[in-house]
């Protein structure tokens, strides 16, 4: 027989002491509100602040020391950055800093675009496809379909039917996103309708749009805005790629894609017209990622020490 | 495994028809008139008629359809608009560059990304894992172009140890050829050994965890046999599975890596035709690279049987 080494009674004779074991399971310190839970999470946090830090440059474009990005001057043509330019100035004599900084506003409106549109209606095809049995499989094969197209692909001849514009870029790039968001929103649903509270809703009368609303909806709702942000990340490395091949945004808008792709021919001499949108581009979807991945890890603890 | 096999292939002859009915619908709805453009600004209308009889774009849709996947069929692409040329003679001519510096990422990205995946997993928590996973998440984040530039400035302007840009045909000798490739194989593999390394280091540390691992190295097994033979086996699955769908990356990036090294392949031709609006072409070249994925993942379906002898649907 043993006694607890903790109790401070002197131990009788004929018993012995057990060791004092340690402490399996580390105290977890609790950190709580916004400030702990980002604490708790850095990814969050890095990426959050890089990102509203892009926003803020998005909606204020016009205000941080911004000259107008289309103007021309060609006078001053491939300028090196300077105390005049801080990013130099391009083949037409155009204010990169300004074109750059403007082009803030076309990745960040297409990026979050893209991420809404694409995951409503993935949502919508998704729930659809895993509630009414009998659409599953003709919507599974058209979907299978469309994702048998590599998305860039399918974007760029989307674009080449239509007018190069922001709009129709979001749309073509939504096109292409949305076979992926809707499968995995069948797949969750399938997994969400073995569940017991599910069966018992069924059982006690509840309508099928009340259980999708209730019970179905919020439950897809963290994998749906772990999904959202990299669809928002793809969609402005998309949007970049239609842009430098030039089935993107018109090239009378700044966009990042658009002033690498008037920058290619003098790259190896000027480089500097290439680096800086490719930098902020850079930058974003790395921010966009981050958060991601720091959401991932936050809302699903079981995937965290996964990928 | 065989009536497997059969299986996969038969469920892929569907699934390429809905993606040539898409492609077809796409192109019918296309603005502009081909029959217009083909006649020229001369042309009075009584001959933008008479060509569009002759291409018969005045027949109803399925009918248009029929004859249009009839002729894919027998690898009839069509003629493009602007060089008159045969769609599928303009693909064959450029398809080389494009399958060689897709094949050498393929290679490159596997011969990096695995290792990478099971160093991280086997050295979850540490710095190494850390290393690795902060490459994983940038490499994610770069543009393929963006560093298609960073990496031509560093090795081709800056050291001069390999070319800038251009092509030469592996005909011309394999050493040439290779020295061409290697930076647009890095620049585009990049996505690739991230998303493939991720994916390596999760189903690694899932299968590190199993009993027989432990079994493993408690009878004295090498670590490098437990990890390489053992865990990397039965991790195998979901790895191959994204070496199949990141294909797709490789598609769509080869298009943009093309254009910064200059690399007359199947991405230059599509950027052109986008240009151009020579929608055959653009119809064409997606077909052709949907038929190619398709293929992939077929190989990769198949290829589970290899890997796990328990596949056997």
């Amino acid at each position: 027989m043993t006694v607890s080494a903790t109790s401070s009674a002197p131990v009788p004779p004929g018993l012995v002491v057990a060791q004092r074991l340690p402490d399996l399971l580390l105290p977890v310190k609790v950190r709580r509100g916004v400030f702990g839970f980002l604490r708790n999470n850095p990814t969050i946090a890095i990426g959050g602040l890089l990102l509203l830090g892009l926003v803020f440059i998005g909606i204020f474009a016009p205000y941080l020391g911004t000259v107008d990005p289309t103007a021309l001057a060609p006078a001053k043509r491939t300028r090196p950055p300077s105390a005049d330019f801080w990013f130099g100035t391009d083949a037409l004599g155009r204010d990169i800093y300004s074109r750059v900084l403007y082009g803030t506003r076309v990745s960040l409106t297409v990026g979050i675009s893209v991420a809404v549109l694409a995951t409503l209606g993935g949502l919508a095809i998704g729930l659809v496809s895993g509630f009414v049995r009998w659409t599953d499989t003709i919507i599974m094969r058209f979907m299978d379909g469309l994702m048998s197209i590599p998305p860039i692909l399918l974007a760029v001849a989307l674009m080449a039917l239509t007018r190069g514009s922001v709009g129709n870029v979001i749309m073509a790039i939504t096109v292409a996103e949305v076979p992926r968001v809707s499968r995995l929103v069948r797949g969750v649903v399938l997994s969400l309708r073995e569940q017991a509270y599910v069966d018992a809703a069924v059982a006690a009368g509840t309508r099928t749009p009340m259980i999708i609303l209730r019970h179905i909806l919020p439950n897809t709702l963290a994998p749906m805005l772990v999904q959202a942000t990299y669809v928002c990340a793809s969609a402005m490395i998309v949007e970049s790629i239609l842009s430098f091949i030039g089935a993107g945004t018109p090239p009378t808008i700044p966009s990042w894609g658009n002033i690498m792709a008037e920058g290619r021919a003098l790259w190896q001499v000027k480089p500097f017209i290439v680096f800086f949108p490719a930098a902020f581009l850079s930058v974003t979807v790395l921010a966009v990622n981050l958060l991601g991945d720091g959401l991932r890890d936050a809302l699903d603890p079981r995937m965290a020490k996964g990928l | 495994m065989v009536s497997y096999i059969l299986r996969r292939v038969l469920l892929t002859i569907p699934l390429m028809a809905i993606v040539a009915l898409f492609v077809f619908s796409l192109l019918y709805i296309a603005p502009g008139d081909p029959a217009a453009v083909i006649a020229g600004d001369q042309a009075s209308p009584a001959d933008v008629e008479r060509i569009r009889q002759s291409l018969g774009l005045d027949r109803p849709f399925l009918v248009q359809f029929g004859t249009w996947f009839w002729r894919i069929l027998h690898f009839d692409l069509g003629t493009s608009i602007f060089t008159n040329l045969p769609v599928a003679s303009l693909i064959a001519q450029r398809i080389e560059p494009t399958l060689s510096l897709m094949t050498l990422t393929l290679v490159l990205s596997l011969l990096a990304a695995v290792p990478l995946g099971v160093l991280a997993a086997w050295k979850a928590g540490g710095w190494v894992d850390r290393a690795i996973m902060a490459f994983a998440v940038s490499a994610f984040s770069l543009p393929v172009f963006v560093v298609g530039y960073i990496l031509a400035y560093v090795f081709a302007l800056e050291f001069e140890w390999l070319p800038v840009q251009g092509y030469s045909p592996l005909a011309n000798g394999f050493w040439p050829w290779l020295q061409n490739l290697i930076l647009p194989s890095v620049a585009l593999g990049c996505v690739y050994i991230a998303l493939i390394a991720r994916i390596t280091r999760a189903s690694m540390l899932e299968v590190l965890q199993q009993d027989y691992i432990r079994t493993a190295r408690a009878k004295g097994l090498g670590l490098r046999s437990v990890l390489f033979v053992h865990a990397l086996k039965n991790a195998a699955v979901p790895i191959v599975t994204v070496i199949g769908i990141g294909v797709a990356l490789l598609i769509g990036g080869a298009v943009v890596t093309e254009s910064v090294f200059a690399i007359p392949g199947l991405g230059r031709l599509t950027v052109d035709a986008i240009l151009r609006r020579d929608y055959p072409v653009i119809q064409g070249i997606v077909l052709m690279f949907s038929f190619l994925y398709t293929l992939v993942n077929l190989m990769v379906d198949v290829t589970y049987t290899l890997i796990d002898p328990r596949i056997r649907y």
